[in-house]
This record gives structure tokens, C-alpha cells and sequence, in this order.
């Protein structure tokens, strides 16, 4: 698959397992319980669950594990410098080792690992959301728990429809851009040499007509979409509407029962080891 | 027995807002049910105007246009859908959602049909336009003709009375057009109502009748028949060339060597002419 066509489907990964079936309105509300959850595990034996858990919701979900593991990897740099600085500045328990003004003691390396340990919790979290769920879903999923807002003004249905729309035509404007590159290419514009700054600068003349062809696109599609019968703000049919079932429930009990079993249990062997 | 009217315009025009000069004037017409009417004229003759007011896109600025829709539309909820479908020129301004499947119910969607009965007509149009077994394609990865054939199921699967088509050939290669054509030619045997913009007379045989715009007026009006009956140079006056094709049978006839009622194909071009030369061998 071509890279520009990804970003359509964002981390999306195609399978047919119980958890791509469910309604995307369950997954957002799991999403967020876990990851608030997560937020809230404080002990490393809490992270043991959370590691057992998150497994074996990547084994349900079919999704390869490396998948999974690749997704934390753009926040490694995050991960290690909030782990550092956690190292560095927190001073409590047994000393480990002195350098100068440096000092490392047993409790900064825990707090640090649990950091670690909570970010990438976390990211699985919301990675497991995003490779299960289209970005049309979401959208859609996302659109419809937020549908109250509707009430007070905010018109939740046409940002929906933006966000399909404009996930739609991310790809044809990057063939447009390659396009509007390649016509001045041919005619001697220099997109590779010089500084930032002038690499920058050439692209001035790409973006202008790209921004022109993507108003005259918009007015098309405006009309396009009239006469097909939309209008905006108004409640549409559909054909694959959101059905919260059975499966939705079991689902949604065990997103509730498994984060509250872990900090339950976590915090009551937390007291009872003092 | 003529059958029912479609369309109804009596003195219509259009000026869009801020222009000097007119885009329609002065349109009297009916459009009767089934006709297949291809809307000829150059660029700026008023034929996408034309269109847009057929669509209800558009409400002319002078004059009265009707449109009788028949019981089969009055199901759906929204009423302001007039029951006429547009094709436009572009493949790629059309497709809204990001698959095949979802784009085609777009429209269903949008006109508050039931969603069994979107189910069965996106299946069916995605079937006539032979784009079945593709429903979960990313609409991105079309072809350019693909893209066209998707906005055309669409259109087909809103179930409409007519379907307009502005210029939808004009990006097509060759092979397309005419796979495009005979998709056309099937809705339009199956009782739909067609309107065709267009330049080329050779993507125009199909039609029953044939008008002509020029400059926002009507200046050509008549059946299929009596206008590829009218000479090479009757058509040049009008501003077309005569398709290579009908040109020859012209000539032939002309000749003496066909009759007015022979329909002009290659193979009884070939046969006469083959004919014709053995006689004088």
C-alpha cells in the first residue's frame, strides 16, 4: 500500500477479530476508561495486571504484537527523557550511586519506571483503539457520543462529515501537490539545494495554485454533495448504522470490571503490605 | 402515444448573480419521460446552467420550470429531492466517504432511505456499473474511470426518474467511455430518462433526441434521426463535424447505394461496399 493511502486509514490495520467488530462508540469509552485507569496505577504489580490485560487484548484484537510494540516507538524519546528527568530530581530512599551533583537513588529509578511503564501502557491503550477502528468510525463513534453537544449549538453530524471529507481528500491533494511539483520541476524550479530557509521558500509557489485547485475543488464538491441530496444539520439514514448489542455490553462490563479489578486489588495489597 | 412529461420549462432564464450577460434565456421546453436528449452546444453555451435548473440545483431567475416526479420517489423523507440524479465532469469531485460501499450510500443516506433498501440498490447499482467485489476499496485508489463508474452507482443508487450527465465522458479514455455508454444505454432501456452534455457527436448515437444550445438560447431541436439525416454541411453550420461513419453514409447515399432507412453501422458499410466492388470487377 501506498504510504499516502495510510494516512486514510491511519494506523488501521485490517482483521477480523471481536474487537474490530464492536461497536466504535464501546472502544472510545474503553479507550478512555483504561487510559484512565492506567493514569491511576501506581505500583509495579498494577502494571503486571495492566501487562496482562493489554495482552491479552492485543491477542483478541489479532493484531501482530510487533504492530503493537512499533507503535510506542514514537515516543520513545519522551519516555526516556521524562525517565531521566524523574532519575535525576527525585530524591527519596536508599542512595544507588553519587557523581558530583548527580545523585541516583532507589526511589527516583522506580518513580522513573513507573512513568515508563504508564506512558506505554497508555499508548497501547489508544494504539489497540486506532488499529481496530477505521478513522471513518471513530469519526462517527466520536461524533455520536458527543451528540448532546448538539443541543447547546455545537453541530457535531458536520463535523463528522469534515473530518470524513477531509480524510477522503488528503490522498488526491498529495497527487496534486506531486503534480504542481513535477509541472515546475519540468520547467527548473530547485526543490533540493540551498538552506531551510530557500528549500522552504521554493515551496511557496507549490502551495498557491495547490490552494487555488483546493477552493475550486471544494465549490465542486459543495455542489457534488447537493446534488446528492445532503443538507447539512439534518439527521441522515445509513447503511452500517452503529448497533449497540449484546457483544457491546459484555464488552463494555469487562472494560469497566478489569481496570476497577486492577486498582482495587492493587490498592488493597498496597495497604495490606503497609 | 406520446408518453408523460418530465420537465416542464416555459420562458426560462438564468443570470447568475453579478453577470452582464444571460447563461439561459428564453427556454420553452418539455422533456418527456424516457427520452434520451443530448444537450449539445460549446463551452459557455448555457448547457451546464441547463443542467444545474433540470437538477434543481438551480431555480431560474425568470420563467417556470416544473418537474413531475412519479410515485416511486414519494418515499423518500426529504422532500426537496426532485428525483434527478447529476454525473458531473470530474471523476474526482465526487466521491465524499472513503470507500467504494460507503460513497454509493451517500446518497440513499442523505434522501432518508431504509437501510435494507439501501443495502439492495447500493448492491444493484454497484452491480450495473460492474464495480461489484469492490465494495471496501479505499475510493483513492481508483482509477479515473473507476471513479467515474463509482460516481454513477451513486447516482443509480438513489433510484432517480432522470439522469443528467454533464460531459461525464470528457476524462475517459476510449475503452471507458464506451463501457461507460453501454451502462447508460441499460438504464436508459430500463425507462430512466436521460439527459447528456456533450461534444462529440459519435458518444451521442444512442440518444433520441438531440438539442442544441447557443448562447443561453435554443438553437436546434429535433429528433435523433433527422439530425444525423441533416448533411455534412448542415451539421458544420450548426458547429459539430458529422462522425466519419454517418458522413460515409451520406455519400453512399448519395450515391445511390443505400436508402434513407438503412441505420448506419461498419458491417453493412463493408457489405455494400464489398458488394459494390465486385459488381465492377
Amino acid at each position: 500500500m501506498r504510504k499516502i493511502e495510510k494516512i486514510a486509514l491511519g494506523q488501521y490495520i485490517q482483521a477480523n477479530s471481536p474487537i474490530h467488530r464492536l461497536d466504535p462508540r464501546v472502544k472510545i469509552i474503553a479507550a478512555v476508561l483504561a487510559m484512565v485507569s492506567v493514569f491511576l496505577t501506581e505500583t509495579f504489580i498494577g502494571f503486571l495486571c495492566w501487562s496482562i490485560a493489554l495482552t491479552a487484548a492485543i491477542h483478541t484484537s489479532k493484531i501482530p504484537f510487533r504492530a503493537a510494540l512499533y507503535s510506542v516507538k514514537p515516543i520513545i524519546g519522551l519516555i526516556l527523557i521524562t525517565s531521566l528527568i524523574h532519575i535525576l530530581f527525585t530524591k527519596s530512599g536508599t542512595v544507588i550511586f553519587t557523581w558530583g551533583l548527580v545523585c541516583v537513588t532507589r526511589g527516583g529509578i522506580e518513580f522513573a519506571s513507573l512513568i515508563a511503564l504508564r506512558l506505554i501502557a497508555m499508548i497501547l491503550c489508544a494504539s489497540i483503539l486506532t488499529f481496530t477502528t477505521t478513522p471513518a468510525k471513530l469519526s462517527e463513534g466520536t461524533a455520536r457520543l458527543l451528540s448532546p453537544l448538539s443541543r447547546i449549538g455545537i453541530p457535531v453530524c458536520d463535523i463528522s462529515m469534515m473530518i470524513t471529507i477531509a480524510l477522503r481528500f488528503i490522498p488526491t491533494l498529495f497527487e496534486e501537490m506531486q503534480k504542481i511539483i513535477a509541472a515546475q520541476k519540468s520547467r527548473g524550479a530547485d526543490f533540493e539545494s540551498g538552506g531551510l530557509v530557500r528549500r522552504t521558500k521554493a515551496y511557496i509557489p507549490v502551495l498557491i495554485p495547490l490552494f487555488v485547485i483546493m477552493f475550486r475543488r471544494a465549490d465542486n464538491l459543495a455542489t457534488a454533495m447537493e446534488a446528492r441530496g445532503y443538507v447539512g444539520g439534518v439527521e441522515r439514514t445509513s447503511l452500517h448504522p452503529l448497533v449497540w448489542g449484546k457483544n457491546e455490553n459484555i464488552a463494555l462490563l469487562i472494560c469497566t470490571a478489569v481496570p476497577s479489578a486492577i486498582i482495587a486489588a492493587e490498592r488493597t495489597l498496597f495497604t495490606l503490605l503497609g | 402515444m406520446e408518453s408523460e412529461r418530465q420537465f416542464t420549462l416555459r420562458g426560462a432564464e438564468y443570470s447568475y448573480p453579478g453577470a452582464a450577460e444571460k447563461a439561459l434565456c428564453g427556454i420553452d421546453l418539455d422533456i418527456r419521460k424516457g427520452e434520451w436528449i443530448a444537450l449539445l452546444g460549446s463551452n459557455g453555451s448555457g448547457k451546464s446552467t441547463f443542467l444545474k435548473i433540470l437538477s434543481a440545483l438551480l431555480k431560474p431567475t425568470q420563467g417556470v420550470f416544473s418537474c413531475f416526479t412519479d410515485n416511486a420517489c414519494d418515499k423518500t423523507k426529504i422532500e426537496q429531492w426532485s428525483g434527478t440524479a447529476i454525473v458531473f465532469q470530474n471523476p474526482e469531485d465526487q466521491a465524499v466517504a472513503l470507500s467504494v460501499e460507503e460513497d454509493t450510500a451517500f446518497g440513499p443516506e442523505n434522501i432518508g432511505m431504509e437501510r435494507t433498501e439501501i443495502a439492495k440498490n447500493v448492491k444493484n447499482a454497484l452491480n450495473a456499473v460492474g464495480l461489484s467485489g469492490m465494495e471496501n476499496r479505499l475510493v483513492s485508489e481508483l482509477s479515473g474511470g473507476q471513479k467515474q463508474r463509482l460516481a454513477l452507482a451513486g447516482v443509480l443508487a438513489m433510484k432517480p426518474h432522470t439522469i443528467l450527465l454533464d460531459e461525464p465522458l470528457s476524462m475517459l479514455d476510449p475503452q471507458t467511455r464506451r463501457e461507460f455508454i453501454k451502462i447508460i444505454e441499460k438504464e436508459h432501456a430500463a425507462g430512466k430518462t436521460i439527459v447528456q452534455t456533450g461534444h462529440s457527436l459519435k458518444e451521442i448515437r444512442s440518444c433520441t433526441r438531440v438539442i442544441i444550445l447557443d448562447k443561453g438560447r435554443i438553437k436546434a431541436d429535433m429528433p435523433r434521426k433527422e439530425f444525423f439525416d441533416l448533411t455534412a454541411e448542415e451539421i458544420k453550420t450548426l458547429g459539430f463535424e458529422k462522425p466519419a461513419l454517418e458522413t460515409l453514409f451520406e455519400m453512399m447515399k448519395n450515391e445511390g447505394l443505400t436508402d434513407k432507412e438503412t441505420i448506419p453501422c461498419v458491417q453493412s458499410a463493408t457489405e455494400i461496399l464489398l458488394c459494390r466492388s465486385q459488381r465492377k470487377i
